[in-house]
């Protein structure tokens, strides 16, 4: 059964088409990278399928009709991890996973034992416990993104959107997180649908990508089919080169092109143009 | 793991609760007649159901404790305790540190409503209701009403859009008040005082016009502190968390405007409360709404008890306008706990 699907979905924003008939389905388990320029649409889809964002055309999560979920039904079925998340000032990293429990404590009520347990078997699952009292805003940013993942599995939605969970990650922790999305994924059976900015990397943790160009789908299927060179020039205006990768998957790495001129050599005495050639 | 969260607990409130109690015993006792505890003590509890005491105070002392001290201890407390959480609630609901009380255009429409009732109000002496206070009230009010109706960008109200709002309103408001204290020079000095503040009319009258406006919004607020640590990340991510963050910050607004409105009506425009005691109250306990929100009430009653004691008997018997009291005390306060705090927010 698809987890969401989307038949001929629109979004304007301050009366600029942002997504334009957009038809895309997303199969319960799956792990799809959503990659495409800035400005092609993907925040936006996951907006609009978190329902942050009005839409028009139909929207279906799971097996409910389209439309017929309140906020908190919503909550419960769809986490999202936005690229630049608030980090609420003094909040402790146990408070904030908190609030991941949102959709189940009643409006005006109080958490339950059940919530409290349900944040600490977070923490622990997310090697957070011993954070669970340290402030969020004294963590480093690889902490920080593991509390934010914390707070959206409390959620115990089935379907996770990630929002360029990377951004300002080193290497080493960029890995880190992606991996431990991909032993979530696995653990507690979630479809995962990730906006990326990296191809390479989507390429390898994505089983399915879909390329988003002026909110349409461009191209979608297997990371083969999609990242090729002709298709990324066309779509990012970017000259790269797909490269093979001997242990397998491959690499998009981009590619000065001859006419900017970077490599020509500079006159010389104009120490300023060599500094930037070198 | 045992994952405990940021609940009230008791021994803060206690702590805050005995300083109450201490500052409201102070305030009855002094004054230009000076009366004994163990008098006064006995005095209240012989009031109380099954308890017979003779407290030895005269006639005349009992009459300043209960016509006199009492009320406006219990005035300054109530007034000081709504200004106070209206402030968190704000500083909540907003995002934004310096937001207080006065934000959304409450100050300068309860100003502009008691400049008119000043100026061109009807002589009410012979009425059985003073007009000033329904003034104020009601200008408060409407000025924060102004402010939600205009505060919409692109259909939707951010709280950046609703804080531009307020800014628009209250200049729009104070310009008319300017203008009717100008063309009526007479009243400036009338207008002036109640801007600054004041105690010195509290009797029980003020007490129980205020009464019902601090229980309904101080319940309302109570009951969303919660929802205020929610709103903390943001509308949006609120939104994704389950929250309808735009209702929960109407409601909270509503809640907060009654009680700055009931306050300002009887008590004038004391500033500063709603910003310090929240902010002070944050460095010691922390940033969650569950302890600010009652920690704030409570200290926020001390805290104006205290300066109405400051603002009657310093110059005594001349009484200082107490906003002036609550500022000149309040910022070196406030700038001590900034500093020696070793947790900022």
């Amino acid at each position: 059964m698809s987890a969401i699907e989307l038949r001929g979905v629109s979004v304007d924003l301050d009366g600029r088409p942002v997504l334009r008939e957009l038809d895309l389905v997303v199969p319960g388990g799956a792990r799809l990278g959503l990659i495409g320029p800035n400005g092609s649409g993907k925040t936006t889809l996951l907006r609009s399928v978190a329902g942050l964002v009005p839409h028009r055309g139909e929207l279906r999560i799971g097996d409910a009709p389209p439309g017929s979920l309140s906020r908190r039904e919503l909550a419960r079925r769809i986490a999202l991890v936005p690229q630049n998340p608030a980090v609420p000032a003094g909040i402790t990293v146990a408070d904030y996973v908190l609030l991941g429990r949102t959709p189940y404590i009643p409006y005006l009520g109080t958490e339950s034992r059940r919530d409290l347990a349900i944040v600490a078997q977070v923490l622990d699952h997310l090697d957070l416990a011993a954070f669970a009292s340290r402030r969020l805003d004294s963590l480093s940013g690889g902490e920080r993104q593991r509390a934010v993942l914390a707070r959206a599995l409390a959620q115990q939605a089935p379907v996770l959107l990630l929002d360029e969970p990377t951004t300002g990650l080193d290497v080493g922790h960029q890995q880190q997180v992606l991996e431990l999305v991909d032993t979530l994924r696995e653990d507690l059976d979630l479809t995962v649908v990730s906006a990326m900015h990296d191809l390479t990397v989507a390429g390898q943790f994505a089983d399915q990508l879909v390329l988003l160009d002026g909110g349409r789908v461009a191209a979608a299927g297997p990371a083969r089919e999609v990242l090729t060179e002709p298709v990324i020039s066309r779509h990012y205006h970017a000259s790269v080169r797909v490269l093979e990768d001997p242990g397998g998957g491959i690499v998009v790495v981009p590619v000065r092109s001859r006419e900017s001129g970077g490599l020509l050599p500079s006159p010389p005495g104009d120490t300023s143009e060599r500094q930037v050639a070198t | 793991m045992i994952v405990a969260p940021a609940r009230l607990r008791a021994g803060p409130l206690v702590g805050a609760s005995a300083v109450l109690a201490g500052a409201a015993m102070l305030a009855v006792l002094v004054g230009p007649v000076r009366l004994a505890p163990g008098a006064v003590l006995a005095e209240l509890a012989g009031r109380l159901p099954l308890v017979h005491t003779t407290s030895g105070l005269s006639p005349q002392e009992a009459a300043i404790l209960w016509q006199l001290r009492l009320p406006r201890v219990v005035l300054g407390g109530l007034v000081g305790a709504m200004l106070a959480m209206a402030g968190a609630a704000y500083q909540g609901v907003f995002r934004n540190p310096l937001a207080d009380p006065y934000l959304l255009g409450a100050a300068a429409g309860a100003g502009l409503g008691a400049t008119l009732a000043i100026a061109y109000g009807p002589d009410t002496s012979s009425w059985p209701v003073d007009l000033l206070p329904i003034a104020a009230f009601a200008g408060a009010v409407a000025g924060v009403i102004g402010a939600y109706a205009l505060g919409r960008s692109g259909g939707a109200r951010t709280a950046t859009t609703l804080i531009l709002s307020g800014v628009a309103v209250a200049a729009f408001l104070t310009a008319v008040q300017t203008y009717v204290q100008q063309r009526e020079s007479e009243t400036l000095r009338e207008v002036y005082g109640w801007i600054l503040g004041r105690l010195t009319t509290a009797g029980w009258h003020e007490v129980l016009l205020v009464v019902p406006y601090a229980l309904v919004s101080a319940a309302v607020i109570l009951l969303h502190r919660r929802l205020l640590d929610v709103l903390a990340v943001g509308d949006d991510e609120a939104s994704s968390l389950g929250l309808r963050a735009a209702r929960v910050r109407l409601v909270v607004v509503a809640a907060a405007t009654l009680a700055t409105a009931a306050a300002v009506a009887v008590s004038g425009l004391i500033g500063f409360v709603g910003i310090i005691v929240p902010h002070t109250v944050r460095l010691v306990a922390g940033s969650s709404h569950r302890l600010l929100v009652p920690l704030s009430l409570v200290a926020g009653a001390a805290f104006l008890i205290l300066a109405d004691l400051v603002a009657r008997t310093v110059a005594a018997p001349a009484e200082l306008p107490i906003g002036v009291v609550t500022a000149f005390f309040g910022a070196p306060f406030f700038a001590l706990v900034l500093r020696t705090a070793r947790r900022v927010p």
